[in-house]
């Protein structure tokens, strides 16, 4: 061990995770203030990471004519039954269209009418070429100036007198270890898939909607800082078409297809017609189809019958913008979408605060509770409904505040002060140098299957209760006692320990979340059997945790109600 | 789930840094062969499907290959990748060949 590299960098403004939301923040940093170094430290390659880098056909948070940020924010808190941040949807909403349009002249070809307007694919959805956005957005960040440290993984913070102060991680390629002094850091490196065990599993385990390699990182150095962490019990569970897990929203939005059973009965207009039907919120639209199975009445279908020849060019041209492996799938089966339904379920939860809300406790400036460090994209909670343009627009809005904390500094002692970094060291390097133990799919495997049995996983319709909660905690913080066991043949395996042992440090913050709200806020996503209803009275606020003293506490943060209207009503 | 390198249009992408699908592997899944120069994948089940790879290939040596516990043999779909537009190459499994252009840049 004494034999690693050990490289030390010296930045103003650190972004963890080259994704959308973090290369939007490099542009808006060097563009606001060209003077101050910007260094992106990127797991995989930045022209084709994160979770875009297959690419997207759509934008799916855009303020359409005839809408305002405030009617956006009264749909998302509908969606998000009735309880989300919304001082921080707000600020995102208002930064939408603005940052859609900045992309689109760096070069994303969005579709538009004869009169040059986008064209809408739903309330706030416009239609996009988006295959190459990744490459598009990457190269802007380059040209902005910004620097690339690609093939690093991040594995912690560095934390000074409360404050953070860089990061640590090494070179996957190269091996060594990095140690990175900041004046501001901006953490943006997605949620965490893996948590729980996919729908498919052998050789298609990772035939799964979220990117793979997502593992939480960013989450899971925010838990051992100390920082602030919010409803990681909101969980996401994506609606997907069966087997290859491709999205139903275009199918819906775009194509006109409703959910039905397998009677043919359109079970979200019979069954939730009072809640919006198939305009019910998105967590819904999950439980439906999922009690349909439950139940007996499965298989459950999106049904594209309707659909004339032409619609399927347009429909597998549109996959193939964004998920290509349907149309290879439906080749493969020889299916054809105008003439049977197309199959879907519910996939295994995911941490995704760009879709549900889990994710660091943040002000509107997109600080965390720690100082010195901000949060954009999926990592940052309390703002579901972001997607793709709310992760460019926080992106934007966390440097905009990170550049200014930067300039408020006394440059001097930050990049002085004295580091020990050889317990990081030895932390990150040990399973190279196990000759037995256990291997990373090894831990992934118990960690998954203890998820899905006992803390709400596909296999219990997502459902749970206080018993099966605790035995998933204990199981789980016996899983962390395993972890010094992990053994790395290479640096590839290297990457998948620190990825396990992230995702269990995470499993655990999420029990102790899904404890803790005694009702069910969020059907599917957050399941309480015992507590099978929703509970304005006493629930109506924020689940919050934090690690003190190596013990993860709750704390229990209000709701404010910032735009009016009934919080139930779109 | 994974990809299918075709070794005999795979040239290793001599010259440069690292072959381009090792560079944009968006898991780490692709590494050099030594002992052929090549690439190849370390971890199968651990594709996501992205196709990453597939287009960044300028040999066009990759295909990807879904699983058969989800898809039978044997179908096809491959990318050709020009600076503005993709063009993408469907055969399912009776033969039948589809072609759709797609738009990729401004």
């Amino acid at each position: 061990m004494e034999n690693i590299v050990i490289k030390v960098l010296k930045t103003d403004l650190l972004i963890i995770g080259g994704g959308t939301a973090g290369c939007l923040a490099a542009v808006e940093a060097k563009e606001r203030a060209p003077e101050i170094d910007v260094l992106i430290l990127e797991k995989a390659h930045i022209e084709r990471s994160g979770c875009l880098a297959a690419g997207m056909n759509a934008i799916n948070a855009y303020i359409n004519p005839g809408e305002t940020p405030e009617s956006f924010v009264r749909y998302v808190r509908a969606d998000a039954m009735g309880l989300l941040r919304k001082d921080l949807v707000l600020t995102m909403a208002e930064r939408l269209n603005e940052v859609v349009q900045r992309v689109e002249s760096w070069g994303l070809p969005i579709e538009k009418d004869e009169k040059g307007n986008y064209v809408p694919r739903g309330r706030w959805n416009i239609k996009i070429n988006g295959e190459s956005l990744k490459p598009i957005i990457a190269k802007r960040a380059i040209k902005a100036g910004a620097r690339v440290l690609n093939r690093v993984l991040v594995t912690n913070l560095i934390t000074k007198d409360g404050k953070v102060r860089g990061a640590m991680g090494f070179g996957v390629r190269d091996g060594k270890f990095y140690v990175v002094r900041a004046k501001a850091v901006i953490v943006a490196t997605g949620g965490a898939a893996g948590i729980y065990k996919p729908n498919n599993d052998g050789s298609s385990h990772h035939k799964i909607w979220y990117s793979p390699f997502n593992t939480g990182a960013g989450y899971a150095m925010g838990i051992r800082a100390g920082a602030e962490m919010t409803s990681f019990e909101m969980r996401f569970i994506a609606l997907r078409t069966k087997d290859v897990i491709a999205p139903t929203g275009t199918l819906a939005l775009g194509f006109g297809a409703t959910q039905v059973n397998a009677r043919g009965e359109r079970f979200m207009a019979s069954r939730y017609g009072h809640l919006g039907a198939e305009g019910a919120p998105t967590p819904l639209r999950v439980y439906g189809p999922t009690q349909e199975i439950k139940e007996g009445r499965g298989p459950v279908f999106m049904d594209t019958t309707h659909l004339k020849e032409e619609d399927i060019v347009e429909l597998k041209k549109s996959y193939l913008n964004m998920y290509p492996e349907l149309v290879l799938f439906w080749a493969a089966n020889d299916f054809d979408p105008a003439k049977e339904p197309i199959e879907i379920q519910g996939t295994e939860p995911y941490l995704v605060g760009g879709h549900a809300q889990a994710g660091y406790w943040i002000t509107t400036k997109r600080e965390t509770t720690l100082p010195g460090l901000y949060a954009a994209g999926d990592v940052a909670g309390g703002v579901p409904y972001k997607f793709v343009s709310g992760a460019w627009a926080e992106g934007v809005i966390a440097a905009e505040n990170a550049v200014k904390y930067i300039s408020s500094l006394d440059n001097e002692h930050i990049h002085s002060m004295a580091l020990d970094v050889r317990g990081e060291i030895k932390r990150v390097y040990t399973p190279l140098f196990r000759e037995d133990g256990i291997r990373s799919a090894e831990m992934e495997e118990r960690l998954q299957k203890t998820m899905d049995e006992y803390a709400g996983g596909v296999s219990r319709y997502y459902e749970m209760n206080e018993n099966e909660l605790i035995l998933a905690l204990r199981k789980i913080k016996h899983l962390k006692t395993q972890t010094k066991y992990l053994l790395a043949s290479d640096l590839h395996e290297l990457m998948n320990c620190h990825e396990v042992i992230d995702r269990i440090d995470i499993a655990e913050v999420l029990i102790h979340h899904l404890l803790y709200r005694k009702e069910t806020r969020w059907p599917a996503y957050q399941s309480r059997v015992d507590y099978p209803n929703l509970n304005d009275r006493e629930w109506l606020k924020f689940v919050n945790s934090r690690l003190k003293d190596n013990r993860i506490e709750i704390l229990e943060r209000p709701y404010k109600q910032l735009v009016s209207g009934d919080r139930y009503i779109p | 789930m994974s990809v299918k390198i075709d070794l005999n249009l795979c040239t290793g992408c001599a010259g440069q840094e690292e072959a381009f699908c090792i560079k944009y592997c968006p898991g780490d899944l692709l590494a050099i062969d030594k002992e052929t120069g090549k690439p190849y994948i370390r971890s199968e089940r651990d594709c996501w499907d992205c196709m990453v790879c597939v287009k960044a290939c300028p040999f066009e040596a990759i295909e990807t290959r879904l699983p058969y516990q989800l898809a039978s043999y044997k179908a096809s779909l491959k990318p050709k990748v020009y600076k503005e537009k993709i063009v993408w190459k469907l055969n399912d499994i009776n033969g039948r060949e589809e072609i759709y252009e797609l738009q990729t840049g401004g």
